[in-house]
């Protein structure tokens, strides 16, 4: 290891309100893989967005390779040597990996040439990559693939990666970890960002870890447990769901032959989903993203019908009912989305809790809607999931994305559902606020209620699912209890169903 | 360097602000404007906005045609907020109130000259549903095609006004009228005129019909489930879904209401103000209760009160043409430049202006 190629001097930022950096200081050496580590909203986004030049600091110097170092925009970071990969994608579904490719590019070489280079950089860092396929065909693992390969064409110096493991199988994620090994070993840097205490110990050689802004340790990963990394992250100890030992009832769900048209260019079919889902029972369903989530979600909430005799709540067939009818059934659930989809943005928390509990919760008469009831209503939800918002009247959008979560999954649980299913539930929470929204699923499904867990996390379906299945392609594969399942097994899983018919044999 | 930034909340203050505002910078630069053709500013904006109530010589004349004005102008704005709060742009109301007058002169003209007391309320029915059936056009196709109804309503105001060309020189012409296009002048047949209500008020039924819809507006949009679910899918299309709304049940009722209130204030016109269906019957209603339901923030009580502003700018620039000689071009730019401020400085009600430096590497 060298000497420091990036130094951070008293790095301060602060929005109106917050202060999203306080006063950070550290350093990346040459040919080390550091990792910024924090809880959602700790601050490090903004941190690498100002060495991304996407943010300019309020105080504070950086320097980088010797020189003073303060990019007015991203041009310039690059310029300079610096290169991200963004959480979300920047990608056109449309065009082809060279044309994507190229159109980050202020120069652009000739497409056959760029295609060349692409699958020479591609090879050399053991990231196959086609460039003349359609972006819109590729798997996230893939797209994540093009916007490294991007990166590395620049033959950047330090290389940030956002969150790079959130739409990863466990295989991809060994693929892009060797990469990154490699990258190192060629001296260059990495800046990683992730919560993952698992992945930083095992890849990452330094450790700064953010709280609230400000820098509260730099360690050695290796030498320190997950759980101090998680205390020093978080601030105290908190609360881990208990296990629950009930026995699941009789049959609540059953969803058989489900096989839906993909709803538009890009989405995904459901192809023959099939599940039964018992009361006080927890089913984690996983996979990477834009694997059929959302169109599972969308079938089970009623927002699109399905054929008739797929989906049965205790024995009837709600398959053509919409979301009003399924709801007045018992059958309650909550989309990934925060914004736009589980909550208006622009309404107040009083009017996005008639949203979904206007007749569960007898919120409209007559068609009138009780105004009072409803402020009630949401004043419930604020106060027994703690929801930090300065009143009910309150837009949706005003509150933070952990604060909304809460507030949507607690408008739902609070309905006393009979059936459950919520995609994402915990998806940018901080990490008490996710213990605790997850504690209130088990607390649920301990009074009978059968709860579907869509989720990307699968360090959290394996704490609260009873059962896990994969969804890959529109495909679900059969549900397997918990307690049987491996990692290697739950990557074959949500490889596909397939994979894992053969390992079956095998076994 | 100027940054705007998004606020976390609308602020009420700005909401508020935002039109009277836009008032004044109209008056500003249509001062300038105005002082550009050569005409003294302070005089033509008192002409405009002052006179028309106010002058001893005038006020006795122009103070009723406010509500002669104002009338259709919040009649026909008061649907298109409906539909415009759920992201509907229902542009073509001027077609719908055509629409509605045809119908509604030719169902009581069957009748002529029969006294009877139900040729009027035949009259409003049959209106109110010419201009809903011209509304039902876009609205089917846009529920069956997925067709963009700002095109489609748009282009029917075309088509509704060569019927109108049509009809006026033939299916409805008057028998009487020696060969001259026009019909019978609906308000000079009992049966069926829109009369004064109260002597020299202007008060006629299409007012009152305009004030009940502002009432019952309001209670839609602020108690109704339906209201909310038409907020609702302007606001958030996917949450609506989600929360069990069915679109094509938002987009057909507010086009439909759109469409009948058009119609409505179209018969009530052809009855009353203007007493014949004629070629150039319309006189653009329906273009500006556009302005008036933004004027207004698609509420029912600021369009109200943008409806009579709007009326006033109508008969003030009347009497600007007559008294100072302004061009009538000049007032279409002026009730433009309303809108044009208003959307402008509407901005400052979602973000707030940031002033700072920026370092420059």
């Amino acid at each position: 290891m060298g000497h420091h190629l990036l130094s951070l001097r008293g790095l301060t930022k602060a929005y109106p309100g917050v202060v999203a950096n306080d006063d950070v200081s550290f350093d990346v050496a040459e040919g080390e893989i550091h990792a910024l580590l924090g809880e959602n909203g700790a601050g490090k986004s903004t941190l690498v967005k100002a060495i991304y030049g996407l943010v300019t600091p309020d105080a504070g110097e950086m320097e980088f390779a010797g020189r003073r170092f303060a990019p007015a925009e991203p041009s310039d970071a690059r310029r300079a040597g610096v290169a991200m990969v963004f959480q979300h994608f920047s990608l056109f579904n449309a065009l082809s990996v060279a044309e994507n490719v190229a159109l980050g590019m202020e120069t652009p070489p000739r497409t056959r040439d760029l295609a060349r280079r692409i699958r020479d950089v591609s090879e050399e860092y053991g990231l196959p990559l086609d460039p003349y396929r359609t972006v819109g065909t590729l798997s996230a693992g893939e797209r994540q693939r093009v916007e490294i390969v991007r990166c590395l064409l620049q033959e950047p110096r330090l290389l940030i990666m956002d969150e790079p493991t959130s739409v990863l199988t466990p295989q991809e994620v060994e693929i892009l970890f060797a990469t990154l090994r490699q990258l190192r070993e060629e001296g260059r840097s990495i800046l990683y960002i992730s919560h993952k205490l698992d992945e930083i110990r095992a890849l990452c050689d330094t450790a700064t870890i953010l709280r609230l802004g400000r820098r509260v340790a730099t360690c050695t990963p290796a030498e320190r447990s997950s759980r101090e990394l998680a205390e020093m992250m978080v601030g105290a100890s908190f609360a881990t769901p208990e296990p629950r030992g009930a026995a699941p009832g009789e049959i609540a769900l059953e969803v058989a032959g489900l096989s839906l048209p993909a709803p538009g260019a890009f989405g995904t079919p459901l192809r023959e989903v099939g599940f039964d889902l018992r009361k006080g029972e927890v089913l984690g369903i996983g996979g990477v993203a834009g694997n059929g989530q959302d169109e599972l979600l969308a079938a089970l909430s009623g927002e699109r019908p399905a054929p008739r005799g797929t989906i049965w709540l205790s024995g009837r067939d709600i398959s053509r009912l919409g979301p009003m009818a399924r709801r007045d059934s018992g059958l309650l659930s909550g989309p990934e989305e925060r914004l736009g989809h589980a909550a208006a943005p622009e309404m107040s928390l009083t009017e996005n809790a008639v949203l979904t509990a206007a007749r569960r919760e007898r919120l409209v008469r007559g068609g009138f809607i009780d105004w009072d009831a409803a402020e009630r209503f949401a004043r419930r939800i604020v106060d027994r999931f703690d929801v930090r918002t300065p009143g009910t009247d309150t837009a949706a959008r005003a509150l933070s994305g952990g604060n909304l979560q809460k507030y949507v999954i607690g408008r739902e649980i609070l309905q006393r559902p009979e059936v459950l299913v919520v995609n994402q539930p915990t998806w940018g929470v901080d990490a008490a606020a996710a213990a605790a929204i997850r504690q209130a699923l088990l607390d649920l499904a301990a009074k009978g209620t059968a709860i579907l867990v869509i989720s990307q996390d699968l360090d959290e379906l394996m704490q609260i699912s009873d059962r896990f299945a994969a969804l890959n392609e529109g495909r679900l594969s059969p549900a397997r209890p918990v307690a049987e399942l491996t990692l290697e097994r739950i990557g074959l899983m949500m490889g596909g169903a397939h994979d894992m018919e053969v390992a079956h044999a095998e076994a | 360097m100027i940054a705007l930034e998004k606020r976390p909340q609308p602020s009420r203050g700005w909401l508020v602000a935002a039109p009277l505002l836009a008032v004044v910078l109209t008056m500003l630069v249509g001062g300038a404007m105005f002082a550009a053709l050569g005409v003294d500013p302070v005089e033509a904006i008192r002409t405009i906005f002052w006179d028309p109530l106010f002058n001893p010589q005038f006020a006795s004349y122009s103070r009723p045609q406010l509500l002669v004005k104002a009338g259709p102008l919040i009649l026909i704005a008061i649907g298109l907020s409906l539909g415009f709060r759920a992201g509907i742009w229902n542009i073509g109301a001027e077609g719908q109130y055509i629409m509605g007058a045809i119908c509604g002169a030719g169902a009581g003209l069957a009748f002529y000259p029969s006294e009877s007391l139900l040729i009027f309320p035949l009259m409003a029915l049959a209106g109110a549903l010419g201009g809903w059936a011209w509304a039902m056009i876009p609205a089917l196709f846009k529920t069956r095609f997925g067709t963009n109804e700002i095109l489609v309503s748009l282009m029917l105001v075309y088509v509704a006004e060569s019927i109108l060309a049509s009809v006026s020189s033939g299916l409805l012409r008057n028998p009487e009228g020696m060969g001259f296009p026009g019909s019978r002048n609906l308000a000079q047949w009992d049966a069926a005129a829109n009369r004064e209500l109260l002597a020299n008020t202007g008060m006629h039924w299409g007012v009152v019909a305009a004030f009940v819809s502002v009432i019952l507006a309001y209670v839609l949009m602020s108690r109704h489930v339906l209201g909310f679910n038409i907020r609702l899918s302007g606001d958030a299309p996917r949450a609506a879904r989600f929360a069990g709304v069915r679109p094509a049940r938002i987009i057909i009722f507010c086009l439909g209401t759109a469409g009948a209130l058009a119609g409505l204030a179209g018969l009530f016109e052809v009855a009353g103000p203007a007493g014949q269906i004629s070629i150039d019957f319309n006189s653009g209603y329906g273009f500006t209760a556009i302005i008036v339901a933004f004027l207004g923030r698609l509420h029912p009580v600021g369009i109200l009160l943008a409806g009579l502003l709007m009326a006033l700018t109508y008969i003030g620039g009347e009497l600007a043409q007559l008294m100072l000689g302004v061009p009538g071009a000049s007032i279409q730019l002026f009730q433009g430049m309303l809108l044009f401020f208003l959307l402008g400085v509407d901005v400052f009600t979602n973000y707030r202006l940031r002033l700072g430096r920026r370092e420059v590497a």
